[in-house]
């Protein structure tokens, strides 16, 4: 009831404000959910997704549900045993998923939903303060070997993306993951404050989360995860430093167990086109996320391999027991 | 100086305009209305209302959002003190002594206490952060994790000031809490703690479902079953309305401390509203010419933390604007809408887009006096709410709390924990233990855990690193000097009374 009042409440204030009138109505009704609470990233992703849809018609309505809880263990038990064979229904989702189902034991899996589609992804930088030692990725994977206890990693939740892009850089050049002194924060903010308050030797997270400091001085990044140079993005890769670490943070959307296959045909060709609508392209440059389209197969066979490899990141630095 | 002075001029000329004003006006009413429901925060408002605003102009939608922040820390102590459901843990210290002052006719006064308290506390933290961001976020960037630790253990310290009578009762409640918050995850190693399986557990309890559960339920419960004994009599006005001479001069120090406890620690990165609540509480309880009407409805316990409450929402505001660091759900939710126009909130914003900022802040001052212009009017109306008779007051009370609680979480778990909880709160007080110190514990606990295993693990397992830091050696010091103040003094207390 609360929250129909809320919604009456924001058309009233869409209408005030003289907000574009309803797009032309199409067949799909579309009930999509994010399995995290109202403001996070899973939150915006549905959010926009609802947006892009409706505004360029592929959709005549489109729910949004948050489903919070254990970085998505609760929201995608929920799917999978309540929209089973809905072909109406879809989630959104992400790298931290991944792990948080690993960690969590959760009885429900990725390998349970029906894939649809990668959307976004966000490169990840490595930082440190504008005045430490250290100036390239390669000092840093020096001081990771000379002793990787004494170097201090802060990033985000324990088992997320900044946690296993900690112990895959330790690995990767050479040092033992297991022993890495990564301290978790809980979210980029906090984080933020200890690396600029030179608390720790180096943040990790996304990029867009340091671009403010980096470009003002107080921050100086070390390297991005991306294969190439991105356009704008003036950087180092860690590859061509020589270090193969190469990971985004994508956010991608799935289906329910158990649709047939002309179900999942509809959902994918949806997403396609809402991929390709100015109204997405438009959401994308202002919130500063990339594309990273990659639909049906391609895309199942992704989802496949990052969970292997997370899994086996985890399980080197013992946060899953195998 | 002079700079911040023209750019605020500035600023109050942007945030002046109708539309502007119009924003802040409903921003304030939805923030008020919002916080009035417990579970339902300024967040998620801020968070459903993001869509809608992405046709507005920058400017207007974030004086918006920055009255709802403002307004939902002023509707949840309104229910705070009437009937005692916080509609936000920052709210709960509020409700100690200002449920008492409701249930003893005074509902009135500890209103308007309220009301102009946070007016005070805005404005002054308002100022703060327009004149101190800058130097403020140098100060909060440097405090670390053993810093943060120390702060706890000063939190800890007057904790015993919400005991109550019997020690040994108050830190059995203090205990429950600090177990209640060990429950879910473990930040740092990712590890379930007491979930026995479930998964709704591993994010842990929720703070406002244990405050609801156990204040307003439980209180419910506890009337009902004294309803055939005797039968409490409420009289929503007894003396004046309003806030007498007297209410006056007990008030206006009170709110003075409270903004300084609020300014500062909310622009700490994990500071937060709760802590400076309660440390206000502690502080007004230790300093007041009334100690006996503590625990009574002694109007210094809501003057304080009230003021505390709203100068750490503004102080929240500094390391958003100056750092983009977003310390709150809320500052989240801003951060989120200034990302939607392309701006990034950072050491740039203010070079950068100087129109906005000061803008912004300057809609905060009317945000501020729009609040008290709503409110006061209201409180006359909002106290004749207890002239309702006892059993339907509390049959509402009831639905009230569970449908906040289901609207925030909407899961069975959630809900069975609001009962438990519930029946828990009603044991307590049937057996006088206070209910302040399992909240409070499960509010620090897990920040001080995590803080001081975060600086050990920084320090890799070196103790010292918690007095090697000033900062965390001046506060243990503190914390040291209030543990053993009480037992030194009394001992000297009693040395003389030998002598004599």
């Amino acid at each position: 009831m609360i929250s129909s009042r809320m919604r009456l409440f924001g058309a009233v204030v869409a209408l005030l404000l003289g907000a574009s009138g309803p797009a032309p109505a199409q067949q799909l009704e579309l009930k999509l959910m994010a399995p995290a609470a109202p403001g996070g990233g899973w939150d915006q992703t549905a959010r926009s997704m609802q947006q892009a849809l409706v505004a360029s018609g592929i959709a005549r309505s489109v729910q949004v549900t948050n489903v919070p809880g254990a970085g998505g263990s609760i929201g995608i038990a929920q799917f999978v045993n309540g929209a089973k064979g809905d072909g109406n229904q879809m989630m959104v989702n992400g790298f931290v998923m991944v792990g948080a189902l690993a960690m969590n034991k959760s009885p429900v899996t990725l390998d349970q939903v029906t894939p649809i589609a990668r959307l976004t992804e966000e490169i990840q930088a490595i930082v440190v303060p504008a005045n430490s030692p250290l100036k390239t990725a390669q000092d840093l994977a020096a001081a990771v070997k000379a002793d990787i206890a004494k170097v201090t990693f802060a990033g985000g939740s324990a088992g997320g993306v900044d946690h296993v892009m900690a112990a895959l850089f330790a690995g990767t050049v050479g040092a033992d993951a297991k022993k890495i002194n990564y301290i978790p924060f809980s979210g980029g903010g906090e984080s933020l404050a200890a690396i600029l308050g030179g608390k720790v030797t180096a943040g990790i997270s996304g990029l867009s989360e340091y671009d403010g400091q980096i470009k003002a001085g107080k921050l100086r990044a070390l390297g991005v995860t991306s294969a190439q140079r991105l356009p704008g993005v003036d950087i180092p890769t860690f590859k061509e430093q020589g270090i193969e670490l190469v990971l985004a943070n994508w956010r991608s959307v799935v289906a329910p167990p158990g649709i047939t296959p002309e179900q999942r045909k509809a959902l994918g060709d949806a997403v396609e086109k809402m991929v390709k609508s100015d109204a997405w392209k438009d959401i994308l440059k202002q919130k500063g996320w990339d594309d990273a389209y990659l639909g049906g197969d391609a895309f199942a066979d992704f989802l496949k391999k990052e969970i292997t490899r997370v899994t086996e990141v985890l399980k080197s630095v013992g946060l899953v027991k195998s | 100086m002079m700079d911040t002075f023209a750019a605020l001029a500035h600023g109050m000329a942007v945030a002046m305009q109708p539309m502007n004003l119009l924003y802040a006006l409903i921003g304030v009413f939805l923030g008020t209305a919002v916080g009035v429901l417990p579970g339902i925060g300024p967040a998620l408002t801020v968070a459903l209302l993001l869509p809608v605003t992405y046709k507005l102009d920058p400017g207007g939608s974030l004086i918006m959002f920055a009255g709802i922040y403002y307004g939902g820390m002023y509707g949840g102590s309104t229910t705070a003190i009437l009937i005692n459901t916080p509609g936000e843990s920052a709210s709960m210290a509020t409700a100690l002594e200002g449920n008492k002052m409701a249930k003893a006719g005074r509902g009135g006064p500890a209103l308007a206490t309220s009301a102009i308290g946070s007016f005070v506390a805005g404005t002054i933290a308002t100022i703060g952060l327009a004149f101190l961001a800058p130097w403020l976020v140098d100060f909060a960037v440097r405090f670390g994790p053993e810093d943060y630790f120390a702060l706890m253990c000063v939190a800890f310290v007057t904790v015993s000031a919400t005991f109550g009578d019997s020690p040994v009762r108050g830190l059995t409640s203090l205990f429950i809490g600090l177990t209640l918050g060990l429950v879910g995850i473990d930040k740092l190693t990712g590890q379930a703690r007491l979930a026995i399986g479930i998964p709704e557990l591993l994010d842990g309890v929720e703070v406002t479902t244990l405050a609801v559960g156990l204040f307003a339920v439980g209180e419910a419960l506890f009337v009902a079953s004294r309803r055939h004994h005797a039968e409490e009599k409420l009289e929503p006005v007894r003396g004046s309305l309003w806030m007498t001479r007297e209410d006056w001069r007990r008030s206006w120090k009170p709110w003075l401390r409270g903004t300084l406890f609020g300014f500062p620690i909310g622009a700490l990165p994990a500071g937060g509203a709760e802590i400076p609540t309660f440390l206000s509480y502690s502080t007004e309880r230790r300093l007041t010419k009334h100690p006996e009407e503590f625990g009574k409805g002694a109007i210094e316990g809501v003057a304080g933390p009230e003021a505390a409450n709203n100068a750490s929402a503004a102080g929240t505001l500094v390391p958003l604007l100056t750092l983009g660091l977003p310390t709150s759900a809320t500052a989240a939710m801003m951060l989120a809408g200034f990302q939607q126009y392309g701006l990034n909130p950072g050491p740039l914003l203010f070079a950068e887009r100087p129109d906005l900022v000061w803008g912004l802040i300057a809609s905060l001052f009317i945000a501020n006096g729009m609040l008290l212009v709503l409110n006061l009017p209201l409180v006359g109306l909002w106290v004749r709410l207890l002239a309702i008779p006892q059993p339907w007051l509390y049959a509402g009370i009831l639905v009230f709390a569970t449908m906040g609680t289901i609207a925030a979480k909407p899961s069975v778990v959630e809900l069975s924990m609001l009962a438990a909880f519930g029946v828990m709160g009603f044991l307590m007080r049937r057996f006088d233990f206070p209910i302040a110190p399992v909240v409070i514990g499960l509010i620090l606990g897990p920040i001080a855990e995590s803080q001081l295993r975060r600086a050990l693990a920084i320090s890799l397992g070196d103790p010292m690193v918690l007095l090697q830091s000033p900062m965390s050696a001046t506060l243990l010091g503190i914390a040291l000097i209030a543990l053993a103040a009480p037992f030194v003094l009394r001992g000297l207390g009693r040395f003389k009374a030998n002598e004599d």
